[in-house]
Formats: C-alpha cells, sequence, structure tokens
C-alpha cells in the first residue's frame, strides 16, 4: 500500500547548524559579496585620503612618518588662512584684483596670512568657472553641430576626441611650445598677418598666462563634453522634433523647449565631473607655467605639491592646502546632487 | 477646415522611388484612410501632407493653397504620431498648449482652449501629471487634445493606435470616429489595419508599392474590389481565389472543381481567376466535394478550412457546423456574389 509508506513517521529533521543558516542569510552573504570592492575603497581611497587630513594637523617633514610628527592642531590652516581683518572697500578690491596687484591684497584686507595660498585659491576658482562655463557653452555647441546630418560625421565626431586622447603632459607640452616668447606660432602669425608688432608674452604676464592656460584647458576639455552630451541628444526621439516642427517650433524653440530640458540630467552629471576635474588640475598648469609667472597661475593641487615636495617639503602644510580643496569640492558636489535629483517628468514608464 | 488634393505626386528618397504618381481627392470634412501593406508609401505620403517630406514631383493643396513649398508650420494641419511624440518634461497642459505657446497666444487663452479639448476627451483630471505617468490609451488622448487645441484644417493620423492592446484600440477607434462627427476636421489617417480603414473611413484608399490601387467608400471596396489585390486586402478572413477556366455560365477550376457563376460573369469565357468570400459560401449538394481539414467555432459563427484539390478554401458559416476534420463536406460559392479578374493583369472582369 502505498498510502502506508508515505505514512511512515519520518526521522525528525535536524536543526540546521548555524553555518548552514549564515550561508542562506542574505545580510551575511551581501557583507561578503561587499567586502572586497571596500577593501579597495579603503585601501587607496579612505586611507590615502584620511592620512592627507592627518598630516595636515602635524608640521611633518618630507620623509617623516606621522607617528614621529608632532600634532600642531590646526596651526597649519591659520596660517594658510590668516586673520580676516578687512574693511572691504569694494572699489579699491577690484582695481586692485584686476591691476594684477595680488600681493597688495592682503595689505588692503589687513589679512596677516599666506598670500600665496589666497592666490592659489582665488586662481583657483577663477580657472574653474571660466574654464567649465567656455567648455561648456563650446562643448554644447559642438554636440549640437555634430548631431546633423554631416558627411563623413563618423571621421569628424573621431578627430574631436583628439585633445581628450592626447596625454595631458603632450598636450601641454605642445601649448607651452605654441605660447613661448619666441618661438610661438601664434605670435609669428600675428606679425605676418600685421596684427602684432611684437611677440606676444603668453606665459610671462600673469593674465596672459591665465587666459592661456584656461585655453590649453578648455581645448583638451571640450570633447569630453561634447561626446557625452552628443550621446545625450542622439537619445532624443526624432519624433519629437518632427512634432515641434508641426507645432510650429524655429530651430532656436526646438532646442530651447525640447532639447535643452531633455538633456538637463545628462549636462548635471557632465558638467559635475568636468568641474571636479578643473578644479583638482595638476598636470597641464605643472608642465605649462609651474604656477608662474609669480604665482599667477598656481592652482591649489599645484602649490600643495610644490609646499609638501619641492620646496619647502613640509608635508604638513601641503596636506593642509589640498584638504582645504575639500570643502569646495563637497560643496559642488552637493549642488549637482540636487541638480541631478531624477525630476518629477522623468519618474514612470518611458513614453514607447 | 478644407479640402486636401493630391495630384500626381512622386516621391523618391535618391534614386529610389518609393512612391509612383498618386492622385487622391479629399473633400472638405472627409474622413479618408490610407491603407496598405508595409512599405506601401502611405506613412510617405501622410508625411508629405504634413510637410515633413519633401515632395519630388506633383503638387499638394490644402484649401485653395498649393503647398509644396510651405514649411509645416504654415501648412496648419496636425499630427498624431504612432508613438505619440509627447514631450516628456511637460505636463499634459503644456504639451497640448506648446503651439500656442509658440506663436504667443496669450496665456488665459491657452488655458481656455486646453481646457476646451481636456473636456472633450476627458482629459481634465490628468493636466498636471506628465506624459510617464499616464497609461497608452491617456497619451493617445493627449496626442489627439495636442491636435485638436489647434482647430487646424487638415488632421493627420500615423498609426495612432498600433501600441495600444485590442480591446483599448477598438474602443479608440469608436472615440476617434465620434470625436470627428463632432468636429468634422477633415482627417486623413493611415493605417495598416483594414479593419480599422473599414470601420472608420468615409472613404478609404488602397495602396501598394507606391501606387494607388483602389479608391471607394468601404462597402464599395469589399462588393467590388477593382483589382486581386484589393480583393485580398479588403475582408477578413481574406477572399479565396482559384485559378482556372470560364467555360457556359460555369467555372472550372484547375483543380477540377466547377462553380456556377451569374452576374455578368456567365457571358464571359477564357482562363480568369475566380475570388469568393468566405462568408458567401453556403453547403450545397450539389456543390464542390471538399475534404475539411480545420473547424474553428467562435459562437457567433464557424470557420472552416476545407481542402479541395490541392487548395485550400476558407468558409464561414453563421450556422453552427457539426463537421470533423476528414470528413466530406460539399460547399458552393454563392453565384452572385462572386468576382472575376483577369488572369495577368489582376483586373476586375464582371
Amino acid at each position: 500500500m502505498p498510502e502506508a509508506v508515505l505514512r511512515e513517521p519520518a526521522a525528525p529533521l535536524k536543526p540546521p547548524t548555524l553555518l548552514s543558516r549564515l550561508m542562506v542569510n542574505r545580510d551575511w552573504l551581501g557583507f561578503w559579496f561587499m567586502l572586497p570592492a571596500a577593501a579597495f575603497l579603503v585601501l587607496f581611497l579612505a586611507y590615502p585620503l584620511a592620512l592627507g587630513i592627518a598630516y595636515s594637523f602635524t608640521d611633518a617633514k618630507i620623509g617623516q612618518d606621522i607617528g614621529s610628527a608632532n600634532f600642531i592642531g590646526i596651526e597649519n590652516y591659520q596660517w594658510l588662512i590668516g586673520e580676516f581683518d578687512c574693511k572691504w572697500e569694494w572699489a579699491a578690491f577690484w582695481s586692485r584684483l584686476f591691476g594684477g596687484d595680488f600681493g597688495a591684497l592682503g595689505a588692503l584686507c589687513k589679512i596677516v596670512g599666506d598670500d600665496q595660498f589666497h592666490l592659489a585659491v582665488f586662481n583657483t576658482l577663477f580657472y574653474t568657472i571660466v574654464a567649465s562655463v567656455l567648455k561648456f557653452a563650446i562643448g554644447l555647441y559642438l554636440a549640437v553641430l555634430l548631431n546633423n546630418h554631416l558627411p563623413f560625421r563618423a571621421v569628424i565626431r573621431a578627430i574631436v576626441l583628439v585633445p581628450f586622447i592626447v596625454p595631458t603632459v603632450l598636450s601641454a607640452i605642445a601649448f607651452w611650445w605654441i605660447f613661448d616668447p619666441q618661438f610661438s606660432i601664434v605670435s609669428w602669425s600675428a606679425k605676418q598677418m600685421g596684427l602684432a608688432t611684437e611677440n606676444i608674452n603668453f606665459l610671462g604676464e600673469p593674465w596672459n598666462a591665465r587666459w592661456s592656460a584656461i585655453f590649453a584647458n578648455v581645448w583638451r576639455g571640450v570633447p569630453f563634453i561634447a561626446i557625452t552630451l552628443l550621446a545625450g541628444l542622439q537619445t532624443v526621439p526624432p519624433s519629437l522634433y518632427e512634432a515641434s516642427t508641426i507645432d510650429g517650433a524655429s530651430r532656436w524653440q526646438m532646442f530651447r523647449y525640447i532639447t535643452y530640458p531633455l538633456l538637463t540630467p545628462i549636462i548635471a552629471v557632465v558638467m559635475t565631473f568636468s568641474v571636479l576635474f578643473t578644479f583638482t588640475d595638476f598636470q597641464l598648469i605643472k608642465v605649462l607655467t609651474n604656477g608662474g609667472p609669480a604665482g599667477s597661475t598656481e592652482l591649489m593641487a599645484t602649490l600643495s605639491f610644490n609646499r609638501a615636495i619641492l620646496g619647502g617639503q613640509r608635508i604638513g602644510e601641503g596636506a593642509a592646502i589640498s584638504t582645504a580643496m575639500i570643502p569646495f569640492l563637497l560643496a559642488c558636489i552637493l549642488i549637482s546632487w540636487f541638480g541631478l535629483q531624477r525630476r518629477k517628468w522623468q519618474q514612470g514608464e518611458a513614453n514607447d | 477646415m478644407a479640402s486636401v488634393d493630391i495630384r500626381d505626386v512622386k516621391k523618391a528618397f535618391g534614386s529610389h522611388a518609393v512612391i509612383h504618381g498618386v492622385s487622391v481627392g479629399i473633400d472638405d470634412g472627409e474622413f479618408v484612410v490610407l491603407v496598405g501593406p508595409s512599405g506601401c508609401g502611405k506613412s510617405t505620403l501622410l508625411r508629405m501632407i504634413a510637410g515633413l517630406e519633401n515632395i519630388t514631383a506633383g503638387e499638394i493643396r490644402i484649401g485653395d493653397r498649393v503647398v509644396n513649398q510651405l514649411p509645416p508650420k504654415a501648412r496648419d494641419v496636425a499630427m498624431v504620431f504612432q508613438n505619440y511624440a509627447l514631450y516628456p518634461h511637460m505636463t499634459v497642459a503644456a504639451n497640448m498648449g506648446f503651439s500656442m505657446q509658440l506663436r504667443g497666444t496669450p496665456k488665459a487663452e491657452i488655458e481656455k482652449r486646453v481646457a476646451r479639448a481636456a473636456e472633450i476627451l476627458g482629459l481634465a483630471p490628468l493636466l498636471e501629471r506628465f506624459p510617464r505617468q499616464l497609461s497608452g490609451g491617456q497619451r493617445q488622448r493627449v496626442a489627439m487634445g495636442r491636435a485638436i487645441v489647434r482647430d487646424p484644417q487638415v488632421f493627420l493620423f500615423d498609426e495612432p493606435l498600433s501600441n495600444l492592446d485590442a480591446k483599448l484600440r477598438v474602443a479608440m477607434r469608436t472615440e476617434i470616429k465620434a470625436l470627428h462627427q463632432r468636429l468634422k476636421t477633415t482627417t486623413v489617417y493611415v493605417t495598416h489595419d483594414q479593419i480599422e480603414a473599414m470601420t472608420m473611413a468615409d472613404k478609404i484608399v488602397v495602396m501598394h508599392d507606391g501606387i494607388v490601387e483602389q479608391i471607394g467608400e468601404p462597402l464599395d471596396l469589399y462588393d467590388r474590389p477593382a483589382n486581386l489585390f484589393v480583393a485580398g486586402f479588403i475582408g477578413s478572413p481574406a477572399m479565396n481565389f482559384m485559378k482556372g477556366r470560364l467555360e457556359s455560365g460555369r467555372f472550372v477550376a484547375d483543380g477540377g472543381a466547377a462553380v456556377p457563376v451569374a452576374n455578368g460573369a456567365a457571358a464571359k469565357s477564357g482562363r480568369a481567376t475566380l475570388g469568393f468570400r468566405p462568408e458567401h459560401i453556403a453547403v450545397a449538394d450539389d456543390g464542390i466535394e471538399t475534404r475539411v481539414v480545420v473547424v474553428e467555432p467562435t459562437g457567433s459563427e464557424t470557420q472552416v478550412v476545407v481542402e479541395s484539390g490541392g487548395q485550400e478554401i476558407v468558409c464561414v458559416f453563421r450556422e453552427r457546423i457539426a463537421a470533423q476534420p476528414g470528413e466530406t463536406l460539399r460547399i458552393r460559392p454563392n453565384p452572385q456574389l462572386v468576382h472575376l479578374f483577369d488572369e495577368t493583369s489582376g483586373q476586375r472582369l464582371n
């Protein structure tokens, strides 16, 4: 009788061991799967960052390990930032700023602090803001242009990527030559065309050097933005343009009301990256001007390196300058975080 | 509102001609359906009326204006796209009001007209939603709303129902038809679905390979198809065809079956193709002897596929047939309702 067989009392199930229960526990397994990635992040990101912050509170010299360095609290920062005892006079401030008289800013503002550092903060902000705005404008224009039906479109797109592919140091050296005081091709061309009578001193004058560095940075950064935005443009369904054509939109109105709003999510991503990379730029300045002339193109990243490794060999001070970049970067990330939040219209199912 | 006149219009993409001279006259307020299989050029023709494609040769008039060289916005047409083409970042109200916003219509006027269109289409509670938050049918309605707020001369529909499920499609079909009866705007509607064409159109234009096969009212096309293509395309299940010859009032198929014919076909003789619709077949003791292949009862009718002389014939009977596969069934097409076509040209003979 099959029923009789079925009804025979089964052996009581053994209670599962702790190990076998853990092996099917989602949280426990999840922890183990996360471990390799977490180890990488801790080892190569969190640890150096924490070490850098720790050094910034010491008077460590190069070669000195953190254990043997003296803890000096926030003294590095106090020296860098100085004491603000400002009697702002905007007119005087601007006239000096655009007169290129940065050393005198301290006198105006009565800051007892590190003028080089203050100048580097100003340079970094100026460099980042101007270069990012230019890169965005040119990149977007180029993307819209490349999205049209052009002959040899694939080839042109590949060419656009070239500045991005070339190693930064290599392109910086190329620009170094382009901006050379004696052999500059730009100066030569300008003279040949009668636009200038003598060589332009691109890298020898503070403002010339700033704009030259920004030009090189824009040249290098545009392809990344253009190609990313182009990818975004190609996700806009062509039927939207057809519908807006029939609705009576001009080409500008199509861009203003269709393309641009649909592109905002990707613009937020690409501009965040672009601003972060520009703010932390090191290679280009190091090769092109090395911060000169007289610190007028010194960025926070290059100043940090110069203080910590080259000139002063004061690791603690360099670390403090690097750490001082963090609030700026965090602010930038926060802005984009709000910009990146899914907009209401992005929620729900796709159109087709 | 306006009439649309399409005269000898041709379209070529490079050296590849897709429309070889099409002429269609559309009266003011008429609902015309362009129907045909994929690649027949019906969508291209619609896009030429809209101004999204250049006209290679010929002339299109809307009202009494030749629109060949006019940009889409000057043609005063509105189009509903297959994928609706709603602007995903705009609310329903903004989608519907966009064309007026571009024209600089005052805000109050836009709101008034959007509200009226929303009222007509039952969209009033959805005006502040975004397209992604709507169902397929609702999106379809918004696309129509975008067209009707403009009160254009001509509505153009490009396969608007093909992204909907079967049940919704039938409901929207009725709704579009009712909307047209209410607004009386000249409408050109493109579909590949002949049922949609039959149920909605005042006039059907059957297209095939870039030419017009026949233009006529739905029942005319059904009753008197002008050629083999239209005969096979209109009607579901499709018409049965047999090749053979006419002999003294009878049609003798190559397979041997003999069918009596009347209605002007009796006087003809020689080789021809005979066509008869599945629903015009009766069971008769003196009919063609056939073998039953498949019986498909749908409740309201019975569809029977039979085989005679190596050829399958589809029959639809109103009554319930108790035939089993393999059995013999004698059938006879109604002699008054048969269609005869020239074997080579495919043109109608009777």
